[in-house]
Formats: structure tokens, sequence, C-alpha cells
């Protein structure tokens, strides 16, 4: 996609001076872009992304997804990772056509990192939040043809000094959420589970038991979302944005968790 | 139509590096030493939004002397090659030879085709991992001459003399205070006043980082790296 551009010294200002990664890809190096504009019908079977959500807690916020990628009726993989690090400050967690929704993510991280080399500042949560609408908006042909990527994008505002979410549709839609949300096969559920679950102002330790409670939900009534696998030792991923960056939580606290949810849910079986 | 008049090729190569090297000599120096956890890379530069050493790539940090607009748009250049290559490959795959070779390239090119010459010099370091791959630092010259440099290097106004200070002093395996005090005394070799930490910019390259090595050293911590010995 050449533009005529006008020529000499002003080009420098509307080439030169662009600091984005995906125009360079677009102008540079079309061919590394994902094929947008692949015609027919997309075969059965291309894996899928779940269940993933973002809460805002007292800190700041928390993203969590399950690991299975489901294609069709079968389990594509068990331990896929769904939340990714975008910087310091912001995760983006991917729902949708798998690999396309992967390709997007690395995509973005490397849109941020590049921004704030070449400008040696970073970009404002908003900015962010905004590029990544227009990545998913770029997927728009795909996802007509069934490859829809529907990301949830998180960070902590430094500006501000509070966490935010946002979500998207297909269209590249973007609506900033004030207190949680979820995307992928298992949302609703994930969503109905949050809607009662959910406090203002939580405090880590219960912003993690709300967000497993919701995901182990989504598994439990969708057929696409993994639960904890108590067998293979595979457990949700668990990340924290706050205003010291953006922290893995550590799988052995997760299991924990999830084991107690697990045995209070037996408990109230049995009684 | 003028008649163009005949310069001999010589002549016309030793105008353009005289040139070259004159621009260069007026501007400020830059020294880059291998210490025990990676490289120092330290700048005499009294501004600190203007930079002239900066990230390339997680773990290859670019510096630049002579001219600011044309070093920044070889900087530029160089991210985006980076950033491109990891992209299409691995992000392992991004080296700093590869790099050097292509700002090495162009300002080949640009000696030789372009009327004037690039007033500058840049150099490229990588810093190895911890389980023993060598540290790389690349010292590219304004007529795409270049060098692989050993332990340090030096570049800029008077860096004959700064490296030749170096040569006497460095040592291997210093810690990150006495490599900064052995940088700012090498770069103080051709001042007639010691530079304090508002006169320099400072970044590290340090391998106990994960993935982004790149680290700028802010002012009031340089400060107590540059007492920690007094």
């Amino acid at each position: 996609m050449k533009m005529e551009r006008e020529s000499g010294w002003q080009r420098r200002f509307t080439e030169y001076a662009t600091s984005s990664f995906l125009e360079l890809l677009q102008r540079e190096s079309p061919h590394l872009l994902p094929d947008l504009k692949a015609g027919g019908e997309v075969p059965a079977g291309v894996p899928h992304g779940t269940t993933v959500l973002a809460i805002r807690y007292r800190e700041g916020v928390i993203m969590a997804g399950d690991r299975q990628a489901t294609a069709g009726f079968q389990v594509a993989s068990r331990r896929m990772e769904k939340i990714f690090k975008s910087d310091d400050l912001s995760g983006i967690g991917i729902a949708g056509a798998a690999g396309p929704a992967m390709e997007m993510a690395k995509l973005f991280q490397t849109e941020l990192e590049h921004y704030e080399k070449v400008e040696g500042d970073n970009l404002s949560l908003d900015g962010k939040a905004n590029k990544l609408s227009q990545m998913v908006r770029m997927n728009l042909a795909a996802a007509m043809q069934g490859l829809a990527v529907v990301p949830i994008f998180a960070g902590f505002d430094d500006k501000s000094g509070v966490g935010r979410l946002f979500k998207y549709d297909i269209t590249g839609g973007r609506y900033e959420e004030t207190d949680y949300d979820a995307q992928g096969s298992g949302s609703k559920d994930a969503r109905d589970s949050l809607k009662k679950l959910w406090r203002r102002d939580m405090t880590r330790e219960d912003g993690l038991r709300v967000t497993l409670e919701a995901l182990i939900d989504a598994a439990d009534e969708d057929v696409g979302t993994g639960g904890p696998d108590l067998v293979r030792g595979i457990f949700p991923t668990v990340k924290t944005i706050t205003r010291s960056g953006f922290n893995d939580v550590a799988e052995d606290e997760i299991r924990r968790v999830c084991e107690a949810i697990l045995n209070d849910r037996a408990k109230a079986e049995r009684s | 139509m003028p008649l163009p008049y005949y310069v001999s090729p010589e002549q016309m190569m030793k105008d353009k590096a005289e040139y070259a090297r004159k621009g260069i000599s007026r501007g400020r120096s830059i020294v880059a030493l291998e210490y025990g956890d990676g490289i120092l890379l330290v700048a005499e530069n009294p501004s600190t939004l203007l930079h002239k050493i900066s990230e390339i790539y997680d773990r290859i940090a670019f510096a630049g002397v002579g001219k600011y607009n044309e070093f920044e748009n070889l900087r530029i250049a160089g991210i985006r090659h980076a950033d491109v290559k990891g992209y299409s490959y691995s992000r392992g795959d991004v080296t700093a030879k590869a790099l050097a070779n292509a700002y090495s390239q162009a300002l080949g090119n640009i000696f030789t085709q372009d009327i004037k010459p690039f007033e500058v010099e840049v150099l490229v370091a990588e810093v190895g991992d911890a389980n023993g791959t060598k540290s790389e630092i690349y010292h590219i010259l304004y007529d795409g001459t270049i060098e692989d440099e050993k332990n340090y290097a030096a570049m800029g106004g008077q860096a004959d003399e700064i490296r030749r200070f170096l040569k006497d002093h460095f040592q291997e395996r210093l810690g990150l205070d006495e490599a900064v005090q052995l940088g700012i005394r090498a770069l103080n070799v051709t001042q007639n006043k010691s530079l304090s930490e508002r006169d320099l910019e400072v970044a590290v390259l340090d391998r106990t980082k994960l993935r982004r090595k790149f680290r700028r050293i802010p002012a009031e911590a340089l400060s107590q790296l540059m007492g920690t010995a007094r």
C-alpha cells in the first residue's frame, strides 16, 4: 500500500517521523504482515483460544486466561498462553482464532517497544489502546471468514495512577470497562460469575480468588474452556499489572487458590 | 552547458575524509568499556534529552558522535533493522555483527556517492551471556571502515588520547563503580576541567537484567557511583 508522498524535506515529517512499527512494515515489508485478504473458506478446525478476563483491583488490574485451545470439538493445545506482556505497564489477553491472535500480540509488543526506543518515551495508555484498535480493525476481513480476534487490553495508567481495561469488538471498536470484563467462548459464564463476586477495591488475595472462581465457572459451563488440570498440573495463567510493573502470579499460588476453590465446591456438593 | 572540471579520485576522497574528520573532531567523546556485568557506555553530553547513547535491541546498544541529525538517522535505521529482523525470525537472531555491517555499508555508500559525507562515528555494542559468550564492540567510521574492538573503545574529539589512557589503565572484570570512574577519568584526559554527573550521559548493557539489557544510569545514581571510591 504505497502512497504518493510529497517530496523533499517535507517527507521527513510524514515518513521519517513515524515511530510506528506497524506502519514501517506496511511501507517496507508488507509480506511480513498477516495476509488479511486471503479469500475462500477457512477450513474448520482452526484452533481457537477460549476464555480470558481482566478485573480491576486495589493496586491495578489482574489479567487471567485458561490454557486450552480448542479446534471444533477437539482440544488443540492444553498449555496455550493467552496473556502476554505488551510492555512494563500493560498486557494483552487474546481470544479467538489462535494463530492470528498470537501474531497480533507479537506485533503489538513489537509496536510498543519500537515506539519506546525510537521516541525515547512510552506511549500513553490511551495511545496503546488506540493502536491495538487499529490492529483489530486490520483483521476485519479475516474475522468475516470466521477468524475473529478479540483481545482484552489492560494496563496501569501512570498518569492517573489507576489500572484500566479495554475490550474490543471485531471491527476495532474499543470500550473502556470500569470494573471487569471477559472475552472468548466462556466469557459469558466468567462475566456472570464476576458480576456476583467482584467488588470495588479488592485486595490482591480476593482479586486472585475471584478471578479463578470465574475461570473455573467458565470451564464448568463452556466446553471449549479448560479448567485446572490437576492430573497434568496445568493451571490458568494469572498476571498482575500495578505501578511497579507487569508480574506473573507464581504457579504454586495459583494452584493453592484453585485447590481451595475446588475443595469448597466439593464440600458444598456433599453437604 | 558548463564543462564539469576534473578532480582526481584520490583528491576527492582525501577532501571528503578531511571534511568528515574535522566535523567529528569538533564533537565530544564517548567511551565504551567492558566491566564485570556487561558493557558500560559513557558520553560527554550535557543534554539530558538529546541522547547519544541508546537502546537498539535486547542485548544491543548504539552510540554516536558527530552531527546529531546524522547519527540520529542511523540510530533509527538500526532500530528498524533490528525490530524487523527480530519480528520475522526470532529475538535471538538479531546480532550486533549484522547491524554493524549494515552501518558500514551505509556509511561506505554515503562516503563514496554523496557530495557530503556523514560527519559521524558510531559504536554498536552487544553484551554476551553469563555462560561465556563474548561481548562485542564494533566501531564504524565515517567512510564505512569497521573495526571490532576488544575490552574498550573510544571515539569523537580526541579519541586517540583517550584510547592511549585506556590502554594503560583498563582492567578486566571491574565493578560498575570502578568502571564508571575509569570511563570518566578517560574522558577527563582531554579536558581542562573535570566532568561532573551533569555533563555525562551514562548507560549500561547489564547482562544480569532479563531480556532487555539496556539501562540508563540517571544523574543521582551516577553521582553515587562516582563517589563510592573517593
